[in-house]
């Protein structure tokens, strides 16, 4: 099954290899991963999706939680949550694909970004999912690049990810 | 206010935190610690031949003594030699901290000369590392690292010092903290209280129990605690590898060692069992055999400090989180209280036909019943040769070993009485840890008879060491049970590949050891016949101010057992000799 870990830890140089290092080195799969600085500087924020069965996410949980950098997680998959992804999409977009590149980005309630004679840049947040679909929806053919944040997430109501 | 340079910060910090040897090796980077050790003149420091063994002299130093073992290397070579010392550390979970020189911080990513990246080179091997970036952290820092490297679940620390931070001629103010805490890092004090009653209940409800107890008894100093609440129930214990000594060897209740090479009583216990109690012990491969296939009918009580030990490879059924001792300690006052108040527990009647099982599995295939190996092979067999020096040393060295068959013969036949007599690298495998560890050993306790039970193959992996213990005077007892072979490499090679022993004989390659140890100033004995092997190994542990190398010449051919079948066997499948099996 697929898990959202998210990751509070020392801001300091060395503290994220220790994190994607964990995972290669105990062949643990890491799908996606983000990570910035919060609002207290002297912590990062890490949120990473991964597969596994019950045995493997306990063990995940259980080793992050042993490196000295890591303060506190939480599987945000336990819970109520909301999880979003960030998209970039370059598309060629000429003639009647205008339109219907439009159109469709509109469906998903994405925006263009950036407009160029043939190409347009497409914004779409949503779940990993609707991303996925946004691009089905578009036809590869049109597609020129995609970047993707990665998952970031938060539980549903009064829970929180801090000290 | 006391103002110091970054070299005798860390010089300093060292004298502060009751450093008692530093093993290690100068070089370029380290050179301003190595002057300002030198000025100050507190701590001794062992000059090894080689880094490595500077990491298994300080591992062996703090198997030994409890105490953190202290490495210095330098930048580069010095680091990367200092690997596998470190890798074998922390598969064993052994306190030490490793400060390594750095080049310059306005160097380092420039591939300047003996650059490594230590910090990443060690991640996957260290409980936690530290690049210094500015001076006044210094002692903060070593602080810190010995901290970590002692508390929890021990294991090694690496602080990488860049040369340019410990310069003479920049001085700050030094003070050396008495604490440190850190946020993300909390290990558990105690157990769960709950957790602790359930496991009591169920542990005295037993009717086939074992008791299976690894390195954290060991280490965790819980010893004393695992034989009081073991004699208080009447259960019978094993112990691992790692965990030899942490349960009286000698003992009636004792089974013997468990796993690949653990004896039968110890495997078929556990095998039949219906309550194991498992106690600083990881359920390593070489314990289990086929996972899926381990203890059947047993439900599992696993005491361990680390969590993540806790059902990796085989599901528990009543998990405790917490240090060996603390949690033996609230066992036991339970136990007692509730056997006082239920004298109907444990169930004697069930206890004393599982005891009965026991005996017959003893008499039937047991090691210490009767010797399981051929009397009259005309050769010495290496068990006697470990039996031998058993009896010499009145089971009271502390015994070092190497990698092989005769560290397992070793494991076997010297039958620990006491935690921390028995030393070697489990979980690595590391050959070449026997002799620097010997002399870690022998450093902390110059009275104790300190012997290195050794191969021929091992033995040359850190034998440039023999210079360090002439310059030392460290006049440890090097075994070395010569077979010729890589012996159990050799074992593998005639029960798997039909006894094509690709790369592990020496032919005519080895050098004669006495005329090498006497080159070192040392004292060599070549034992060649069964019957002069006592008397030799009395006169090599008569002469006390001496290193002894005694070559010991063992049977060429001679296989460990009880042996593991593998692959998809369980734990009471065992080979019990060339021909039988379980």
């Amino acid at each position: 099954m697929r898990h959202i870990i998210s990751v509070l830890m020392e801001n300091e140089p060395g503290a994220l290899s220790r994190v994607v290092g964990l995972f290669s080195q105990r062949g643990y799969n890491i799908e996606s991963l983000n990570v910035a600085p919060t609002e207290d500087s002297s912590l990062s924020r890490l949120t990473l999706t991964t597969v596994g069965d019950e045995r493997t996410i306990e063990q995940i949980t259980k080793q992050l939680n042993k490196l000295i950098d890591v303060v506190k997680l939480v599987d945000l998959t336990e819970g109520a949550h909301i999880e979003r992804e960030l998209m970039l999409v370059k598309v060629r977009a000429t003639g009647a694909q205008r339109a219907e590149i439009k159109r469709c980005t509109d469906i998903f309630r994405g925006q263009i970004i950036d407009v160029g004679t043939s190409v347009y840049t497409l914004q779409i947040t949503g779940t990993a999912d609707k991303l996925d679909a946004f691009l089905e929806a578009v036809g590869d053919a049109a597609v020129l690049e995609v970047v993707r944040s990665g998952v970031s997430g938060v539980a549903r109501g009064e829970k929180v990810l801090s000290l | 206010m006391e103002m110091l340079s970054g070299g005798e910060m860390v010089a300093r910090a060292l004298e502060d935190e009751g450093v008692e040897f530093i093993f290690g090796y100068p070089g370029g980077t380290v050179l301003h610690i190595y002057d300002a050790l030198f000025q100050s003149g507190k701590v001794p420091h062992i000059l090894v031949r080689h880094e490595q063994a500077a990491t298994h002299a300080a591992d062996g130093y703090a198997r030994a003594t409890g105490k953190t073992g202290v490495v210095l290397v330098t930048s580069g070579p010095g680091a990367t030699n200092a690997i596998t010392g470190i890798a074998t550390a922390y598969m064993d979970s052994i306190p030490m901290v490793v400060l390594s020189g750095q080049v310059q911080s306005h160097l380092i990513g420039d591939d300047a000369f003996q650059e490594t990246d230590m910090v990443g080179i060690s991640r996957p091997i260290v409980k936690h590392s530290f690049l210094v970036k500015k001076t006044e952290d210094i002692p903060s820092t070593i602080k810190k690292a010995f901290y970590l490297a002692s508390s929890g679940r021990p294991g090694p620390v690496v602080v990488d010092i860049p040369k340019d931070i410990t310069n003479p001629t920049d001085k700050y103010e030094y003070i050396y903290p008495e604490k440190v805490k850190l946020r993300s890092y909390t290990p558990a004090n105690r157990g769960h209280a709950g957790q602790i009653k359930k496991a009591v209940q169920l542990l005295l409800n037993a009717k086939r129990p074992v008791i299976y107890s690894g390195g954290g008894v060991v280490q965790g100093g819980g010893s004393e605690l695992l034989t009081a609440l073991a004699r208080e129930l009447n259960y019978p214990v094993t112990n691992t590898l790692m965990g030899l000594g942490g349960y009286p060897g000698t003992d009636r209740q004792f089974l013997g060692m468990l796993g690949m090479h653990g004896t039968y009583e110890a495997n078929n216990a556990m095998h039949h069992s219906d309550v194991i109690l498992a106690i600083g012990a990881r359920f390593d491969d070489r314990v289990t055999n086929t996972p899926n296939k381990f203890c059947p009918t047993a439900k599992i009580i696993h005491i361990d400090i680390d969590p993540t030990t806790i059902a990796k490879t085989i599901d528990v059924d009543i998990p405790i989180v917490g240090p060996v001792e603390s949690v033996l300690s609230d066992m036991l006052k339970q136990v007692k209280d509730r056997c006082a108040k239920t004298p109907a527990l444990p169930d004697r009647e069930a206890l004393q036909s599982w005891w009965q099982q026991i005996d017959e599995w003893r008499e039937n295939h047991g090691i210490y019943h009767s010797p399981r190996y051929d009397l009259d092979s005309g050769f010495i067999k290496p068990q006697q040769a470990i039996e031998t020096l058993y009896r010499v040393t009145e089971g009271n060295a502390f015994v070092t070993s190497d990698v092989g068959q005769h560290q397992m013969f070793a494991a076997q036949y010297y039958r620990f009485n006491q935690p921390r007599r028995w030393i070697n690298s489990g979980g690595l495998g590391t050959m070449g840890f026997g002799l620097p560890a010997a002399m870690g050993v022998k450093l902390a306790f110059p009275d104790a008879d300190v012997a290195c039970v050794t191969g021929e193959g091992s033995i040359q992996m850190c034998i440039q060491e023999l210079s360090t213990c002439t310059q030392y005077k460290v006049p440890v007892k090097i075994i070395n049970l010569n077979n010729g072979y890589l012996g159990m490499v050799k074992q593998w090679q005639d029960m798997q590949y039909s006894g094509r022993y690709a790369q592990s004989v020496y032919e005519d390659s080895l050098p004669d050891f006495i005329k090498l140890a006497e080159a070192y100033g040392h004292v060599g004995i070549k034992v060649e016949k069964l019957d002069d092997l006592e008397d030799a190994m009395k006169e090599a542990f008569s002469l006390k101010d001496r290193l002894v190398f005694m070559d010991i010449y063992v049977d060429r051919h001679e296989h460990v057992y009880p042996m593991h079948i593998a692959p998809n066997g369980s734990m009471r499948d065992m080979w019990l000799s060339k021909t039988e099996r379980s």
